[in-house]
């Protein structure tokens, strides 16, 4: 039955309807297409560069001393993924850890205060944090450490995992809390095993966005992990870091310096994405999908 | 071995509202017993109020004797935790854990309360997927497919089995098959007949017909009081209070 | 839906007040007969016998929808079981109208005999008691029927002095049998009648209060 309310469509309004549909969809893909467009310029840019640069000598040896060719980041390589590492076992399980708070006991007043107070921390410049972890540490400790810098890093990591996780459990549905304590389950296993089981995809990711934020951090590094030209795997000494080389590097005199900044710079971006993709594979096939 | 619970006095509060009035009454064991009413009548609140979940509801609380055979709910040295190990609940909405297997799921009662025996597990997985008319449709699939893949009334009576797996004395029903298909519900009702041997089973329903067909006993609650507790087949051919009668016959409500 | 419903249980109200009118004036058609020996009333009762047993028909289908489509339940349940009951004992009603109007074409055929029998007033006490039990029911009114109920047992003893005064006079005069032969007919026929009426009566009791009063006691559900 024809609806008498609505005006029946001409041809001219159906047109224009197309044209409209055609005109929005096209939006959005140059809007996708200019987002991507960067992230895809610099990589190729980074692989253009660097990838020339790229040998097994840059992978497994140290710097030289300024001036001679040749020499790697190798202690660079190592030295990122120590501190990360030490990154990681902190800001991880106090990110989690805040955001299970947050979303399953801290819907009051001071919940509150600690989302806001994560909202600054995750505001404050990488370099002042830098600062507060060489005051706080490197001067009572009177040395520059691999630790310090995992602190650093960790400090500016909890503010994203935590905002994560809590958004993530606050998207399980309380049906499913229902159910784990109509079977007697405790509330403190119902959280971790059931309502946390059940958001750690999104959790998963939090972590990752965070970690992908903070392995290319430099400037935390610089009063906290220092930098070294050679080896160092002990947490108490100077270490070196892949970003921290690449800055030393890039604003040096020397070419062939500039050279492995580039292919530093190419290293650094594909172990991240390696990470992050490694932890992808791993976690989903443990996990059950829904239908 | 279902047990009995008696009721008295028992009041509920969300907050300053009060949601249940000195509600007494006396489950028998191994019986169907069907709470009535329209909605906001208290029904499902005087339900949670069995198994202390009405409490996990924040500034909600609730006072008076609910004992459950020898169990004192709100006695004094009574653990919520304990309380709800012993009397299962399956809700209105199938709620099964999304990200575990069927086997998970049945076991997840057991396996998180420290119950670690693998034989025994799978002993207890079957007896309950048996128990809850499932077992046949997914024993080839149990550890590959995961809860949230069954179809509305497979994941229903997996959250029954589920329930039974703990092994209470009764079991609390909210609406159970309110979110089904016709075939669907009268399997679930079916099976409620049949768990009434073993357990003391207690179902909120909206649905008149269905309390007609699966219950014995039929309490009819309205703004919360209980107004008329009685064999079914009175309730709904000759009740004793007019209010009884008005709702049964889809006056109001 | 429940507006629905209820104009269904309206109708079917109807409808069986309709048919308690065709069996009432059934009866007064047949008393008729005999009272004025004129065979046209005979006639007519055999005519309407139709139209009774269609509205049975038509009455059962409908309170059987209402059952299957509504799910009724209480008083509503037991008024269309009540229903479903009395549109059977009204056919029944019409049934025996039917067969006092052939006994009555039967006694037209034949001399006119002077029997010590009142059947005018016995059959106006039996029309009496089916008005009252229809009444009892169009107004819902268990006290009324009640009545109906201490009224079966005088028509019973005017069926039982009729059956003593018959056999006497077939004996005294064996020549009159056939006439009083029919006359101990319609009076059982207005006996029957009369039950009827009762279990009309029993019927809207049960309805009304939920007690079972049939075969003189009381049973209230526990």
């Amino acid at each position: 039955m024809p609806n008498s309310v609505l005006p029946s469509t001409s041809q001219a309004v159906s047109l224009w309807r197309r044209l409209t549909d055609w005109g929005a969809t096209g939006f959005a893909i140059l809007a996708a297409i200019l987002v991507l467009a960067p992230l895809l310029a610099i990589f190729v840019y980074l692989v253009i560069k660097g990838v020339g640069s790229v040998n097994w000598a840059f992978l497994t040896q140290t710097p030289k001393p300024p001036g001679e060719t040749g020499g790697g980041m190798a202690n660079g390589i190592v030295g990122t993924g120590l501190i990360l590492a030490v990154a990681s076992l902190i800001g991880v399980p106090l990110g989690i850890g805040s955001g299970i708070y947050l979303a399953e006991y801290g819907r009051n007043r001071f919940g509150d205060v600690i989302r806001f107070t994560a909202d600054v921390l995750n505001g404050v410049p990488s370099i002042v944090v830098g600062i507060t972890v060489y005051s706080l540490i490197v001067i009572r400790q009177k040395h520059f450490s691999a630790f310090s810098g995992g602190v650093a890093l960790g400090i500016m990591m909890i503010p994203t995992v935590a905002r994560a996780t809590e958004e993530m459990l606050l998207m399980v549905p309380n049906v499913i809390r229902e159910a784990a304590y109509g079977l007697g389950i405790p509330r403190w296993r119902t959280t971790l095993s059931i309502t946390l089981r059940t958001a750690s995809a999104g959790v998963i990711t939090g972590c990752m966005l965070a970690f992908a934020r903070v392995a290319g951090e430099t400037a935390p590094l610089l009063f906290t992990a220092f930098g070294n030209q050679f080896w160092n795997l002990k947490l108490n000494q100077p270490t070196a870091a892949l970003s921290l080389q690449v800055y030393t590097y890039a604003i040096s005199p020397y070419d062939d310096w500039h050279k492995q900044a580039w292919a530093g710079s190419l290293i650094l971006i594909l172990l991240i994405v390696g990470a992050v993709a490694a932890v992808r594979i791993t976690t989903s096939r443990g996990m059950m999908k829904g239908s | 071995m279902g047990v009995g619970i008696e009721v008295r006095g028992l009041n509920a509060w969300y907050g300053k509202n009060q949601s249940l009035n000195s509600i007494d009454m006396s489950v028998p064991a191994n019986h169907v017993t069907a709470v009535i009413g329209p909605s906001g009548c208290g029904k499902s609140t005087f339900v949670r109020c069995l198994n202390r979940m009405h409490e996990t509801i924040p500034d909600a609380r609730a006072e008076g004797s609910v004992k459950v055979g020898e169990m004192d709910v709100y006695g004094s040295g009574s653990d919520p935790v304990d309380v709800r190990r012993r009397i299962g609940m399956v809700f209105q909405k199938p709620n099964p854990f999304p990200t575990m297997s069927i086997f998970d799921n049945v076991a997840a009662g057991l396996k998180l309360n420290g119950f670690r025996n693998r034989k025994q597990l799978n002993e207890l997985v079957e007896r309950s997927l048996k128990l809850a008319a499932l077992w046949d449709e997914v024993k080839d699939n149990l550890h590959k497919k995961s809860g949230a893949s069954l179809s509305g009334g497979q994941q229903q009576r997996l959250c029954i089995a589920r329930a039974l797996a703990v092994e209470p004395e009764v079991l609390l029903m909210d609406e159970p098959a309110s979110a089904l298909d016709p075939i669907s519900t009268s399997k679930i009702e079916e099976l409620i007949f049949q768990l009434k041997q073993h357990y003391t089973v207690v179902i909120v329903t909206h649905n008149m017909q269905q309390a007609a067909r699966v219950a014995e006993l039929t309490g009819f609650f309205l703004m919360g009081s209980l107004i008329e507790y009685d064999k079914t087949e009175k309730i709904f051919t000759t009740p004793a209070d007019k209010r009884t009668e008005d709702y049964v016959t889809g006056r109001f409500g | 839906m429940r507006s629905r419903f209820q104009q269904g249980l309206d109708d079917l109200k109807e409808r069986l007040l309709r048919m308690g009118g065709l069996a009432e004036q059934a009866i007064d058609r047949a008393t008729e007969a005999y009272r004025t020996r004129d065979s046209k009333f005979c006639q007519m009762v055999l005519a309407g016998e139709g139209a009774i047993n269609e509205a049975e028909r038509e009455i059962d289908e409908l309170a059987l929808d209402l059952l299957a489509m509504q799910q009724p339940m209480a008083v509503d349940l037991r008024f269309i079981l009540a229903i479903v009951k009395i549109n059977a004992d009204l056919e029944r009603v019409g049934d025996q109208a039917v067969n006092i109007a052939q006994r009555v074409l039967d006694l037209i055929s034949e001399p006119e005999i002077d029997l010590p029998v009142d059947i005018p007033r016995m059959a106006d006490g039996v029309s009496t008691m089916v008005q009252r039990a229809l009444e009892s029911f169009l107004d819902g009114k268990a006290e009324v029927a009640e009545a109906v109920l201490q009224m079966d047992g005088i028509v019973d003893r005017m069926k039982d002095e009729a059956f003593v005064v018959l056999v006497q006079k077939m004996h005294e005069e064996p020549s009159c049998t056939r006439q009083a032969l029919d006359v101990l007919l319609i009076a059982r026929n207005l006996e029957r009648i009369a039950d009827h009426a009762t279990n009309i009566a029993e019927d809207v009791i049960f309805w009304v209060r939920g007690a079972d009063v049939r075969h003189g006691g009381a049973h209230y559900r526990e």
